[in-house]
């Protein structure tokens, strides 16, 4: 940390070998490589299915869900468990069904149901925090649960591999049924009518989503979710015109603007979770002026 | 056995019952024009026929060699298709999805089943565009392609020319007497009962009164006479 006070703000071109030698000796520490490799694997799994929740109107569940998985932690940090997943992912799942179920015929509508919720439980979140606080520094732990923590950079070998399993079950379950979520994505109706178990696949695409948003909790924490899930898919939409270009553009753009971030986070000692957010904002706006010379 | 039989089938909510005692049947080869005013019923009966929903009373049987699920559909645009970044051939594929179970991934046969519709419909050379880029009457095309690609016996469309003009209205409702001819049984919504009574063998016209019927019998009824006279009161 303090290394990456001392280099100036907008190092001159002298300045970059020993960057790059600060980044060598960086990658030397475990801790680094592991928070390179969650922060990439996350990023891949929330982009690949952002594209099907930005085109179905529900880009502001995962802000949703964050939130409600925040009510959760602090429940779970209320009640002191060692083990916080024991909570926090099932009550995200919970919601994350409840929530995509509503986009039928439910007497609260889609958005209205997601803004409700994400805010009930945000706020129950805080107080339950305030009212049974256990630690000294509350808004600090707001803070960082809310905004990302240090948390991907204190990342044990076996959070690393259950992240690295989670991950790889992602990709492998988004490969073997991308033709199905495309069907439920463009037309439920059409789909459910010619006998695809249409209310499977949406619960499916639920529960990946809730699992992701928790596992993304820990690298850019709540608020900043949503950013991991709707940047990567807006960006490939303003560019590619097939399904299938948009996904795997968004995945790789998805995936560089995570690597990116969290090298220029190392370096520049910026908060990791707000570098990565910017990074793929800064992507967009590259995308959003390709897409303008491309419609000429 | 006829294709689709109702019986007594009533449509709505437990509360409140739109439509009730319906009795039609379907045969093969027929061209059925469903018409009716706004909010009489025209999309939950498609919807119930697509088991989409479930009928409030009486039943729906399919018969003859029709599965339930190989009836072929061809919705109204929904918003979130308008602005959809996906190419013609992966929606006209998609078609092909109902068929196949768990499989993941399209067999050679489903590809070439796309590419036949697409011939069908005369859109071969957009296999590659953008479908959010495509005119409304191109549009109508690829989902009648992918519809095709998911029956081969019976298709449901509901107001498949809503939004279109004149030129391309009629060139649609030439492209679906074709197909009626090729031997796809075709029932359609419509709005439009000019086009209904020269296209259709049968009339089911549903709202306060119901009637079914060949199209001559439809003519000759009080509800048909009621309603061609006051579509040349509108012409005129």
């Amino acid at each position: 940390m303090q290394a990456a006070k001392d280099s100036p703000l907008f190092p001159n071109r002298k300045a970059v070998k020993p960057e790059m030698d600060k980044l060598v000796l960086y990658l030397q520490y475990p801790f680094v490589r592991y928070a390179l490799i969650v922060g990439v694997l996350i990023a891949l799994c929330s982009s690949l299915l952002g594209v099907t929740l930005v085109l179905k109107r529900f880009s502001f569940i995962g802000d949703g869900l964050s939130h409600v998985a925040f009510g959760a932690m602090s429940v779970a940090a209320v009640l002191q468990l060692s083990n916080k997943m024991l909570i926090i992912l099932p009550v995200t799942v919970i919601s994350a069904v409840l929530l995509l179920r509503t986009g039928k015929n439910a007497r609260i509508k889609g958005d209205a149901a997601i803004a409700m919720i994400s805010v009930a439980a945000l706020a129950f979140g805080y107080l339950l925090m305030n009212i049974f606080s256990t630690s000294s520094n509350l808004s600090g732990d707001v803070c960082s649960t809310l905004f990302g923590s240090t948390s991907i950079l204190t990342l044990t070998p076996l959070e690393v591999w259950l992240c690295v399993a989670l991950s790889v079950i992602v990709v492998l379950i988004f490969i073997l049924y991308y033709n199905k979520i495309f069907a439920v994505t463009f037309d439920e109706d059409f789909a459910k009518a010619t006998g695809t178990n249409t209310d499977a696949y949406n619960l499916m695409i639920a529960i990946i989503i809730a699992v992701i948003i928790v596992l993304a909790m820990n690298l850019v924490g709540s608020l900043l979710i949503s950013a991991l899930i709707i940047f990567p898919a807006l960006s490939a939409m303003r560019i590619f015109n097939s399904f299938k270009k948009v996904t795997v553009c968004s995945a790789i753009l998805s995936v560089i603007s995570a690597f990116a971030g969290i090298v220029i986070s190392i370096l520049a000692g910026t908060p990791v979770g707000s570098t990565i957010v910017a990074v793929d904002a800064a992507v967009f706006a590259i995308c959003f002026i390709i897409g303008l010379f491309r419609e000429r | 056995m006829a294709f689709i039989t109702a019986t007594d089938l009533s449509l709505g909510y437990e509360s409140q019952i739109i439509v009730k005692n319906l009795n039609f049947s379907v045969e093969q080869g027929d061209y059925l024009c469903i018409v009716g005013e706004n909010g009489s019923g025209k999309t939950t009966l498609m919807k119930t026929l697509l088991h989409l929903r479930k009928p409030a009373g009486g039943q729906i049987l399919t018969g003859d060699g029709l599965a339930a699920n190989e009836i072929g559909y061809l919705p109204q645009q929904t918003v979130v298709q308008k602005d959809f970044p996906a190419s013609v051939m992966e929606i006209v594929l998609s078609g092909c999805q109902g068929r196949y179970g768990f499989r993941p991934f399209y067999k050679k046969e489903e590809k070439l089943l796309a590419c036949e519709n697409m011939e069908r419909m005369g859109i071969s050379d957009l296999a590659g565009r953008c479908y959010r880029e495509l005119s409304g009457g191109q549009q109508q095309r690829v989902l009648l392609a992918r519809a095709l690609c998911a029956t081969r016996k019976v298709l449901l469309l509901d107001e498949p020319v809503a939004g279109l003009d004149p030129v391309v209205t009629s060139q649609m409702y030439e492209l679906i007497a074709k197909l009626n001819t090729e031997g796809v049984t075709i029932i359609m919504i419509s709005h439009d009962i000019a086009a209904a009574l020269r296209y259709a063998s049968h009339i089911l016209h549903i709202g306060d009164t119901v009637f079914f019927g060949t199209r001559e019998e439809y003519l000759a009824s009080s509800e048909g006479q009621s309603f061609v006279s006051e579509q040349k009161g509108g012409e005129a």
